[in-house]
């Protein structure tokens, strides 16, 4: 196992801002890792650093071994696809792939093959004498990759390169970018606020959340395994229920909220009764009416507000009967029709499928 | 409907092109075209008026003519470059280097000189410059030097003060281009392995082509046909072609002379100029934008 990239303790300190805050990593060679958080949470600063475009306030940035303290941007074996692209406007398709080559000396006919077997890897052949705005964004995206490949870096590093286009292309270039990958084998290190980016592309996500690394780890277990309430949030939809944990007689744990409703909990080590929790049920893994003899379900009856359509993603969104309380849960594909806004229906889920941390007060987009 | 709309549109345009029409036509045309006519007109031995070239000819062959169009022309060539040498760091340092505010401040520091007449400035430069001057009494006074040196009337000083007072027409367009530069284009090529000055000469002047295009035109054109600072601080031996028009409708007295080298100052100017569009691959509707 050879290792590409990495990071001890790295720190950035504008003036009292901790922009970030000790991070450390390790990526692997040939790996795709992905830096996830929210806009503000340092992930750009920690990309800069890597590319030697900002100092490290404290820390240390290693590739392959080697100290990158005090060399110089055009000097480190790291590329950069910028998060617009940065193409440069003044020269062609070619020359803008042929930069870097030319930077280092090459010269000529070798320049040439270079850049044409490189237009053909990432689909664009025969596009070379092309000016930078004849190209779609799905192209310039191309070229940028291109551009920067053609160096053969060590670690290729991707600020949101596909914030700018719009969803389809997205969708379609989250693929791609994924193949090409696999195929050239470079280590990628992506840096998105967008989850399903991360999800679908990464063999390991970081979870970044003001300055400081949440969880690393894989997708499926960032999804199944959330290693904090931030997490939990920020991956996935995810419902929140914020209350005290408590313990009825017979020994089952429940979280007891505002209202007087008690919602019971699995997992719960760690956690003293008494202790302000926040427990967390994914939308998927809430049941529709479910049977009354499955035993331990936590059952709630709620009135459906919404349904909120959209094919193969449909979702209900609903409240808790006698609460403001919301929730969403998936719609089966199969499940019946006739169910509409204002019915009051019943829903349950395994207690064990739930997730339980200490109440931290970190609020997402989608509750603001 | 359409054609009364149509008639509407057309009146307003001509209600507010009269103006500059009568501006331009009046004041500027019709001179130019007298001028023009004069310049091709001539005595003979006979003080008989006609038609003849003999006041372009003269312009060839009198070698004092020609010479001192030479020298203007090159002097010129070169005040614009080392002026557009100085405006190109400073437009990046106040575009990219400095914040917000700074450049502001920066930007009205630099302007705010120019309010003041360009007399005013050469006389500033001649105070700095001659033998009783500010240079020399302190350098006399510090013992550097034993006697004051006279440093005006040289071809040196005339640059000097040259450049001075054209710098500002070459950094608002720089800056105003500059300012529209992506700093990621330049982080990229860094990034890509370019050095600085493969960054200024690959990124930053080819973005900046456009400004500094016509910023060069300005300041070529203001230089070759400026005559206040040739003629105070150019003394004798650095004749400026200006000066030798106003010699001929002035001294002379021969109008035809003058404008005949009026024209030929505008012919060769815009050749010159029209010259370097070519070498740099730059297009005039761009360059005016």
């Amino acid at each position: 196992m050879e290792i590409d990239l990495s990071v001890k303790e790295a720190t950035k300190r504008f003036g009292n801002f901790e922009a970030v805050a000790g991070v450390s990593f390790e990526v692997e060679k040939g790996k795709f890792f992905s830096i996830l958080g929210p806009s503000g949470c340092g992930k750009t600063t920690l990309l800069r650093m890597i590319a030697g475009f900002y100092d490290l306030s404290s820390g240390k940035i290693e590739i392959r071994g080697k100290d990158m303290a005090g060399v110089e941007p055009n000097k480190r074996p790291v590329k950069l696809v910028f998060q617009h692209l940065a193409l440069f406007p003044m020269m062609n398709v070619r020359e803008n792939i042929a930069f870097g080559l030319k930077r280092r000396g090459e010269k000529g006919k070798e320049v040439y093959r270079k850049v044409e077997h490189m237009l053909e890897r990432v689909g664009l052949p025969g596009f070379g004498n092309k000016t930078i705005n004849q190209l779609s964004g799905g192209q310039m995206q191309r070229v940028a990759i291109a551009r920067c490949l053609i160096l053969e870096p060590v670690v290729l590093l991707l600020d949101e390169p596909l914030g700018a286009l719009d969803l389809k292309l997205r969708e379609h270039m989250k693929v791609e970018l994924k193949k090409l990958q696999a195929q050239v084998g470079t280590t990628f290190v992506y840096i998105t606020h967008d989850q399903s980016e991360a999800m679908i592309m990464s063999d390991y996500v970081a979870v970044m959340n003001r300055g400081k690394f949440e969880q690393i780890d894989t997708p499926q277990n960032l999804y199944h395994h959330p290693g904090s309430s931030f997490v939990a949030q920020f991956v996935g939809d995810n419902n929140k229920f914020v209350g005290k944990l408590e313990k009825n007689a017979s020994g089952e744990y429940f979280v007891s909220l505002e209202d007087g409703l008690r919602v019971l909990v699995g997992n719960v080590s760690g956690h003293a009764v008494g202790e302000r929790v926040e427990m967390f049920i994914r939308p998927e893994a809430i049941i529709i009416n479910p049977e009354a003899n499955i035993k331990n379900m936590s059952i709630l009856n709620v009135v459906i507000k919404a349904i909120l359509f959209d094919g193969g993603n449909s979702r209900l969104l609903v409240v808790i009967d006698g609460s403001t309380k919301e929730l969403i849960l998936i719609l089966p594909q199969n499940y019946p029709w006739n169910i509409k806004a204002k019915d009051k229906i019943r829903i349950g889920w395994d207690p064990k499928r739930s997730v339980c941390f200490k109440s931290a007060g970190v609020k997402t987009y989608d509750e603001l | 409907m359409m054609n009364s709309n149509r008639a509407k549109i057309r009146w307003g345009f001509i209600l507010f092109f009269i103006p500059v029409f009568l501006w331009l036509f009046l004041l500027f045309v019709l001179p130019h075209l007298e001028l023009l006519r004069m310049s091709f007109l001539g005595t003979d031995y006979y003080g008989k008026s006609g038609f003849t070239l003999d006041n372009y000819a003269a312009f060839f062959k009198e070698p004092v003519y020609w010479l001192t169009f030479v020298r203007t022309a090159g002097y010129s060539i070169i005040i614009t470059l080392i002026v557009l040498i100085i405006a190109l760091p400073v437009a990046f340092y106040i575009t990219k280097v400095v914040g917000v505010r700074a450049k502001g401040l920066l930007t009205l520091i630099i302007i705010v000189p120019f309010w003041v007449s360009v007399l005013i400035r050469v006389y500033g430069w001649m105070i700095i410059l001659r033998e009783s001057g500010i240079i020399n009494q302190i350098l006399v006074g510090i013992g550097l030097w034993k006697v004051p040196k006279e440093m005006l009337y040289t071809d040196a000083s005339l640059i000097v003060a040259l450049v001075h007072t054209n710098l500002l027409f070459m950094l608002l367009p720089i800056i105003g281009v500059m300012d529209s530069l992506d700093d990621s284009l330049i982080e990229a090529a860094s990034n890509l392995g370019a050095t600085k000055l493969i960054i200024w000469w690959k990124i930053i002047i080819p973005h900046c082509m456009t400004g500094i295009m016509s910023g060069s035109i300005i300041v070529f054109m203001l230089v070759a046909g400026s005559y206040i600072t040739p003629s105070l601080m150019g003394g004798k031996n650095s004749l400026w072609f200006t000066q030798q028009i106003y010699n001929q409708f002035i001294i002379a007295f021969n109008w035809n002379q003058g404008a005949a080298f009026g024209f030929l100052l505008l012919f060769i100017s815009s050749i010159i100029v029209w010259l370097s569009l070519k070498i740099t691959g730059q297009r005039l509707s761009e360059v005016v934008k």
